[in-house]
């Protein structure tokens, strides 16, 4: 299969997935985060960082309403956003009522993941769950991923590296990991047969995790039963297997607007142009040929 | 109400959440917009300390609307009895029940009786008049007992102008729905609509509940808001039936444990009285003086004799009465604050913290840390050393030079514990449930559970006393304690000590199953008689976890509850008086006529055959007593008290007091807040001027003081995780945007905040979530303030219990640090020894001494 | 701070507390250096085959050398980029399509391997087979490497690269041209360095050509490229390019010294525009409205809604 096949085609299933496993495929698992019940007790983002041993993010106080760890990154992989607001929760509510809306982020484990498509040493891939992985032994730090993200979930740690490897050459060894790390959906975990650390900690079930196709089917059935109620803004966020990358691995119930909960709203695999940009290229390379010749029309001064 | 379940609870809570899915309504009261609020379906905002004038409005609400659940009162509540006539309420006295003597300055609660009886309240009522008996009459587990058997006089009308009922009506005649705006600061409708809801959701077919925690508890009435809450609870007929209840979210994760097998000076095992000076030698006087002829306390006496066994095996016989004679006796208030007066004073030697944090964690922790300093020596189980155990070099007193280390005489010995994952042991929760826990990892270096502490410190103390004649060794000498240890530490037998405090037969050897079976004549063990049956045929039934979808909801095999394993406590109460279901809908326990028994989904909490229509003969005893369609089994009338004749010591009736410090007046009396609370005059206990006094505008806001999800109390387990102190990593106040424009406070910044005590900074919070309140016609600003932060760990930051000066509950002694009076200003607090000078100035402002 | 406040965030804030949404990139220095040399080699192995054609044996030497300094110099700047050199070699593991660091780093290997041979051989003056062979080789990975780095920005997230994608390629290949030229005019006497001078000419007309066009479409994305150090690095080139180009066009034909001059402003040029386009992808997803008002518009516009309101904060 072309690496291009599905990039002209953005919809469906992951790139190579679930063929390229053949009988080790598994079905596609994600998370549904419904925000609508979540406490904003951060269990989740403690619990994922015991169980995958991410090092503490820094003791900064934002002022932030309660939120101190501010963004998903290299060391923060489960992220609880917090966002007071003059707004009545429900349309029945008092008009000058506030709420307080709460969301725990995570990486989208996009069925058309951009951090993917552009790592060129293969350390991210797609395990036999469709999720998206880091190999921390294959990862060598260039960074690619880090922008390409639309979620901006990847980001490198800059912390000093943990296990001890001589520099080639001590003069270019930097002493600080560099590599990349984020959610890996508790591919351990899941081999073991178990759930992922966060939503086993959850302990209102805002984090539901199980088969992307089931979660897909509860998000609508809860999103009806919420605009039923009149819920203000309530919407599903990444469950749309044809929006920008594919439908998320990892979608969303939200009661704003995306950018509210620092989520970019209309989001698209970057690599969606790729074939069209490497025509460009290779048309712009044939100009640099073209200029370099022609200059030659004229002689030698 | 008075908890926020969300942030504290947040496991428990996703029942709530479960029930707001399922239609239910969620209503948060509370003077913040907090995580729980965010969940509720409905969020009241009401000024700190003023819970009693909105739940007063409530009742005022149900008897002027007739929305009372009729048969429910008339049976089961003693609304009907007929109160001795020389009873004056406080609408008669302006502010105080009759009885009050200003010289003692407590209450003579005989004219609270019922007509024509003593009334005896809970074990230990003849100690009533002494500080002693707080807990004895605090913590559930027990009831009253008649003097005789007969039935109170009763006026099944309710129309006698001296019943309960009409009594109530009078007391709470003036909580009118605009009384309730005026003083809480909430709208008539917000009131309104709370009152209506939970009036609606009540009745045959429905029931409410609430839930409280120490946003109720912790104030000079906090007694009084739970039992505002339960004569609510009474009218409309939600005790004692499945969703119904006022339920006590407790803290430390058994802090109900260690008032059952109490950590108290007051009470012993199974709330059994401590004897006091009075009783010196006498046992038959001291058994007289608690048993109570009817009801379940009846069996005073079994409850007694069982325990000294179970604490002397056979030291302890009827000849000897059980050694009664040689046990300590209390003979003056004991309890935790007044002791570190005591301390204070230089009158304490030594003391032992096991557990506990009060340079953090305790009211006016400034002056725990200060009494710290006049101890000879202080021992500290701790995981961490605290700020308890390293107050003599680090602490605010060390940096502004009001301690020197190289002054401080004490001699502290910091010992490591272990965890709860270090070491098998119970939790007993919030339903009273015994749950199990097993060690999960071996203890760190010299870490060292508690039990294995006690037990070998018992060991090597017994040892050195082994030949000791020393009267007062008699008891050291004469205790059982034998039991099994295990490992290379030689860790005791957890599982042995469950065996003890459950208890067996002395002649048989079997397992008891039930404090019914205790006696008292010796041959039976039991180390707490309401948790007798917890290793019943010899099975720990506490580790019993039987997931709830195996099972019915009421999850009997998962745990076990005290007593006999029942989940609903006056469960009886769920039936109507011919021991039918009120609803199907609500059924829990039931007259099976048939059978002649009584059955159900939980286990009944009633005689097993004693049918609806049973009377009690002339001078029956104990249970016998009680009749067959009262269901409050532990009291001596059978009956819930809407009105406390006894066991109270600040009234039969709450009524709505100022909390000691408020910047505003009790608006319906003179006596402006509870008579009976507990102070403490002096200089390191300072108080702020109220409303009306000079200076008070000195300290012009309300503070109140809470809790966090990412931090546990005073932060010894938290600040010192990273994971923890990076989702909170430093001190901050919650102010809302006026208050911030007025005082120049800015997002984000650092701001001091005051009181006659002490002054800390934090760092400033600028939120909608407290928004400014009209009391009384006035605005007022409340200032939140997370208590979790001290001078050690990962995070550290002001306490705000150096704010908080020491005001207590006269029932139980707990402090106010609920609602307080503080001042703020922009900026960091002033450093070494220029921030005792600035709180002194401050004082000055206010026109108190310097 | 003031706009951080709750109540500002509770009432008019679009964003959450002014907070990126997609991550700044993380390279360091070394990458804009990078961009400039590996160009710099692409371009000048053209120039160098075009020379050896053209039988302009001068040309084609300093050509040769510049191409393989610069083509020695990119790994270099990597490694270092990476932090330890046992991290390039993981860029060898595998060849994707779709990722243009990694077809680059097969790019930048083959062409840069070619023509340090052939220079090495043209020193040793051996085996003349084999060096042709090299040159050709070089002379066909040249060009694209020294487009590909435009498409590699253009292949993120950043909005100010994502969107250039039509005219990074050229600018980048444009500005490589220029380089080149400038480079082989500055070192070779100007008897032989007409090609170069024209080339640095062509290329440096067609850089400040592409980069005003580009900043027309971006619109207000390509703000960035007037603000804050982008916006400084932008103006400084455009300065360097076209004095450069000025100096060579009216002098570098008779005097060395302003071929000399000339050719080190477009060279200077050239390196202030890779690091302009560097530090405006910074910009751009430093800033939420970057990302969030194109794709609310974006958004807007198919479900058939009017453009909401942008420029909020
Ligand atoms: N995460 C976490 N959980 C805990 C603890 C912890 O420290 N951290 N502590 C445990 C312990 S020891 C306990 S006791 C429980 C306590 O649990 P809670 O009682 O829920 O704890 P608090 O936060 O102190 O107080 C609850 C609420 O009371 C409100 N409040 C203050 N004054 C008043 C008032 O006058 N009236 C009313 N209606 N509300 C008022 C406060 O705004 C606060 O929201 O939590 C337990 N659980
Ligand atoms: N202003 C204000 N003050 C308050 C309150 C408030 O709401 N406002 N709440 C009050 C309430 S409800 C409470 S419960 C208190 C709590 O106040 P404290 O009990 O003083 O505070 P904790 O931090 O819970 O202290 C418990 C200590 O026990 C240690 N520990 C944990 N496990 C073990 C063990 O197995 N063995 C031993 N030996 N130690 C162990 C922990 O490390 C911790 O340091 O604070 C009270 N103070
Ligand atoms: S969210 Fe970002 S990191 Fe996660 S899979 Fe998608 S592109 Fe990759
Ligand atoms: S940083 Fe690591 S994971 Fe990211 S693209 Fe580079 S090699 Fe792949
Ligand atoms: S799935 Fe695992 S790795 Fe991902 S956020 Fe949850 S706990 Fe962390
Ligand atoms: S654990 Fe669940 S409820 Fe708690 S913050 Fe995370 S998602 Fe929300
Ligand atoms: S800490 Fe323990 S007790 Fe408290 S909520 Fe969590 S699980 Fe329950
Ligand atoms: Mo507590």
């Amino acid at each position: 299969m072309s690496d291009f096949a599905t990039l002209s085609d953005i919809t469906g299933e992951p790139d190579g997935w679930p063929e390229t496993y053949g009988e080790d495929a598994k079905p596609r698992m994600g998370f549904f985060t419904d925000t609508s019940i979540c406490i904003g007790c951060k269990a989740c983002e403690v619990a994922c960082k015991e169980w995958n041993v991410v090092p503490e993010d820094g003791l900064v106080w934002t002022g932030d309403s309660y939120d101190n760890t501010s963004t998903l990154g290299a060391n923060t992989w489960r992220h609880v956003a917090f966002v007071e607001q003059r707004k009545p929760l429900r349309e029945d509510d008092r008009d000058d009522a506030i709420r307080w809306l709460m969301s725990s982020d995570v990486c989208k484990h996009c069925t058309h993941a951009a951090c993917l498509d552009v790592c060129p040493t293969g350390a991210l891939f797609r395990t036999e769950y469709g999720t998206v992985v880091v190999q921390e032994d294959v990862c060598n730090g260039c960074g690619y991923c880090v922008p390409a993200c639309p979620f901006g979930v990847l980001d490198k740690r800059h912390l000093p590296r943990t296990e001890p490897s001589p520099d080639l050459l001590p003069i270019f060894g930097r002493k600080e990991d560099g590599r990349v790390w984020k959610c890996t959906l508790c591919y351990d975990r899941l081999k073991g047969g178990h759930e992922p650390a966060c939503a086993r900690a959850c302990p209102t079930a805002s984090i539901q995790f199980g088969e992307v196709d089931e979660l897909r089917e509860r998000a609508d059935r809860r999103l009806e039963k919420l605009q039923a109620q009149g819920w203000n803004g309530a919407q599903l966020y990444g469950r749309d297997p044809d929006d920008g990358v594919g439908g998320f691995g990892a979608f969303f119930l939200l009661l704003d607007e995306p950018e509210r909960y620092s989520l970019p709203p209309d989001p698209v695999v970057t690599t969606k142009f790729l074939p069209a940009m490497w025509r460009n290229t290779a048309l712009a390379a044939a100009g640099v040929v073209a200029g370099g010749l022609l200059a030659f029309i004229g002689g030698r001064s | 109400m008075g908890s926020n379940m969300a942030e504290n609870h947040p496991v428990g809570f996703q029942w709530v959440l479960e029930a707001r899915e399922r239609g239910a309504e969620v209503i948060h009261v509370d003077p913040r917009f907090t995580r729980t609020s965010a969940m509720a379906t409905r969020w009241v905002q009401i000024r700190a300390g003023s819970d009693i004038a909105f739940l007063g409005g409530v009742i005022n609400h149900i008897l002027t609307n007739d929305l009372y659940f009729e048969e429910y009162v008339k049976h089961y509540t003693n609304a009907p009895v007929i109160i001795d006539e020389r009873f004056q309420d406080t609408e008669d006295l302006d502010g105080l029940f009759s009885g009050w003597d200003p010289q003692k300055g407590e209450y003579d609660q005989t004219s609270w009786q019922y007509a024509g009886m003593e009334v005896h309240g809970a074990a230990g009522q003849r100690e009533s008049g002494l500080k002693t008996k707080g807990e004895q009459s605090g913590h559930g587990g027990h009831g009253a007992g008649l003097r005789h058997g007969e039935p109170p006089e009763e006026d099944e009308t309710l129309q006698h102008p001296h019943c309960v009922f009409q009594l109530l009506k009078k007391h709470y005649s003036r909580y009118t729905p605009e009384f309730v705006a005026e003083t809480c600061g909430c709208s008539v409708e917000d009131f309104l609509r709370v009152a209506d809801a939970l009036a609606r959701n009540s009745g045959r077919e429905r029931t409410s509940a609430f839930c409280y925690a120490v946003g109720w508890t912790q104030h000079t009435v906090g007694v009084q808001y739970i039992r505002a809450a339960a004569v609510i609870q009474q009218l409309l007929g939600n005790m004692g039936r499945p969703g119904g209840g006022i339920v006590a979210l407790r803290g430390h994760a058994s802090i109900q444990g260690s008032t059952d097998i109490p950590t108290l000076y007051n009470i012993l095992p199974g709330y059994l009285p401590m004897p006091h000076t009075e009783y010196y030698g006498d046992f038959d006087n001291f058994v007289q003086a608690n048993i109570s002829p009817t009801g379940w306390w009846g069996h005073f006496k079994s409850y007694w004799v069982s325990l000294m066994k179970a604490y002397f095996g056979t030291h302890a016989t009827e000849e000897n009465d059980w050694l009664f004679a040689q046990l300590p006796r209390i003979d003056d208030d004991n309890s935790a604050y007044w002791t570190t007066m005591q301390m204070l004073d230089g009158k304490v030697k030594g003391y032992i913290l096991a557990g506990e944090n009060p340079a953090v964690g305790n009211s006016n922790s400034k002056a725990h840390r200060l009494a710290f300093a006049k101890l000879d020596w202080l021992v500290v189980r701790d995981l961490v050393e605290v700020e308890s155990a390293a107050f003599w070099y680090d602490s605010p007193e060390i940096e502004s030079g009001e301690l020197e280390t190289e002054q401080i005489g004490t001699e502290v010995f910091f010992l490591p514990a272990s965890a709860h994952t270090e070491k098998d042991g119970s939790f007993t929760n919030t339903q009273r449930l015994l749950q199990w826990h097993s060690q999960a990892t071996e203890p760190k270096g010299d870490c060292r559970s508690d039990l294995w502490f006690y037990f070998h410190l018992g060991r090597m103390i017994k040892q050195k006393l082994a030949g000791s004649m020393e009267r007062r060794d008699i008891l050291i000498r004469a205790l059982r304690w034998d039991y099994p240890t295990h490992g290379h530490v030689q860790e005791p037998d957890a599982e042995a000590i469950l065996q003890e405090i459950s208890g067996w037969d002395e002649t048989s050897g079997e397992f008891l199953d039930g404090y019914p079976k205790l006696k008292d004549d010796g041959s039976t063990v039991c180390g707490c008689w309401i948790y007798c049956g917890v290793f019943k045929d010899g099975v720990n039934q506490a580790a019993r976890k039987k997931p709830h979808w195996e099972q019915s909801y009421i999850a009997p095999e998962w745990a076990w509850a005290w007593p006999a394993n029942r989940r609903v406590l006056y469960n009886r109460a769920s039936a109507d008086p011919d021991g039918k279901p009120w609803s199907e809908r609500k059924k829990l326990v039931w007259w099976d006529a048939q059978e002649r028994k009584w059955t159900g989904l939980d286990v009944p909490d009633f005689e097993e055959t004693k049918p609806p229509d049973y009377v009690p003969p002339d001078g029956a005893k104990a249970e016998d007593a009680i009749a067959g369609d009262h269901p409050f089994i532990m009291q001596a009338d059978g009956r819930s008290w809407l009105f406390v004749p006894q066991g109270l010591e600040d009234g039969p009736l709450p009524t709505h007091y100022e909390p000691h410090e408020s910047p505003f007046d009790n608006p319906l009396y003179s006596q402006r807040s509870n008579p009976a609370r507990q102070t403490f005059e002096r200089p390191e206990n300072a108080y702020a001027p109220v409303d009306g006094e000079p200076g008070a505008e000195v300290y012009p806001y309300v503070g109140t003081t809470y809790r966090l999800t990412e931090h546990h109390t005073a932060g010894g387990m938290t600040r010192t995780v990273p994971y923890l102190s990076e989702l909170q990593p430093a001190m901050f106040v919650e102010v809302d945007p006026e208050l911030a424009e007025r005082e120049g406070l800015v997002h984000g910044g650092w701001a001091t905040v005051y009181s006659p005590r002490a002054a800390i900074e934090a760092r400033v919070l600028v939120t909608d979530r407290i928004k400014p309140l009209v009391v009384e016609g006035r605005k007022t600003h409340q200032i939140g303030l997370p208590y979790h932060w001290g001078t050690r760990g990962l995070t550290t930051g002001g306490s705000a219990n150096d704010l908080i000066g020491l005001a207590l509950d006269p029932n139980v002694h707990i402090m106010e640090s609920k609602a307080l009076s503080v001042g703020i200003r922009a900026g960091r607090r002033p450093r070494g020894e220029a921030l005792p000078r600035f709180v002194a100035e401050m004082r000055k402002r206010a026109g108190q001494g310097t | 701070m003031k706009d951080r406040s709750i109540t500002a965030v509770g009432t008019h804030m679009q964003s959450y507390y002014g907070r990126p949404v997609i991550k700044e990139p993380v390279w360091q220095p070394e990458i804009p250096f990078y961009f400039f040399v590996g160009g710099l080699a692409g371009a000048s192995s053209v120039l160098h085959v075009g020379a050896r054609l053209a039988g302009n044996e001068r040309l084609a030497r300093t050509s040769l050398f510049v191409g393989a300094a610069a083509d020695l110099a990119s790994p270099a700047l990597l490694i270092s980029d990476l932090g330890r050199p046992e991290r390039f070699l993981n860029m060898f593991r595998v060849f994707k399509v779709t990722s243009p660091m990694s077809v680059g780093s097969w790019v930048l290997l083959l062409s840069g391997g070619a023509s340090s041979t052939a220079a090495a051989l043209e020193l040793l003056g051996r085996m003349p087979r084999v060096k042709a062979a090299a040159e050709v080789v070089a002379g066909f990975f040249g060009p694209p490497l020294a487009t590909y780095t435009g498409t590699l920005l253009a292949d993120t997230a950043v909005p100010v690269w994502h969107e250039g994608r039509h005219e990074l390629p050229w600018l980048f290949g444009a500005s490589a041209s220029a380089s080149a030229g400038a480079a082989a005019a500055l070192f070779t006497d100007v008897g032989s360095a007409g090609p170069a001078r024209r080339l640095a000419l062509a290329g440096a007309a067609g850089e400040l050509g592409l980069m005003e066009a580009m900043k027309r479409r971006l619109g207000f994305v390509g703000e960035v490229y007037d603000q804050g150090v982008a916006g400084k690095l932008a103006r400084a080139s455009t300065l360097c390019t076209a004095a450069g180009s000025a100096l060579l066009a009216t002098g570098g034909r008779r005097s060395r010294a302003a071929a000399v001059a000339g050719g080190a402003l477009v060279l200077a040029g050239g390196l202030a525009l890779r690091w302009s386009v560097f530090r405006a992808g910074f910009q751009s997803a430093r800033d939420p409205r970057y990302t969030v008002i194109p794709q609310r518009e974006r958004k807007a516009a198919r479900r058939g809604e009017p453009r909401p309101a942008s420029g909020s904060s």
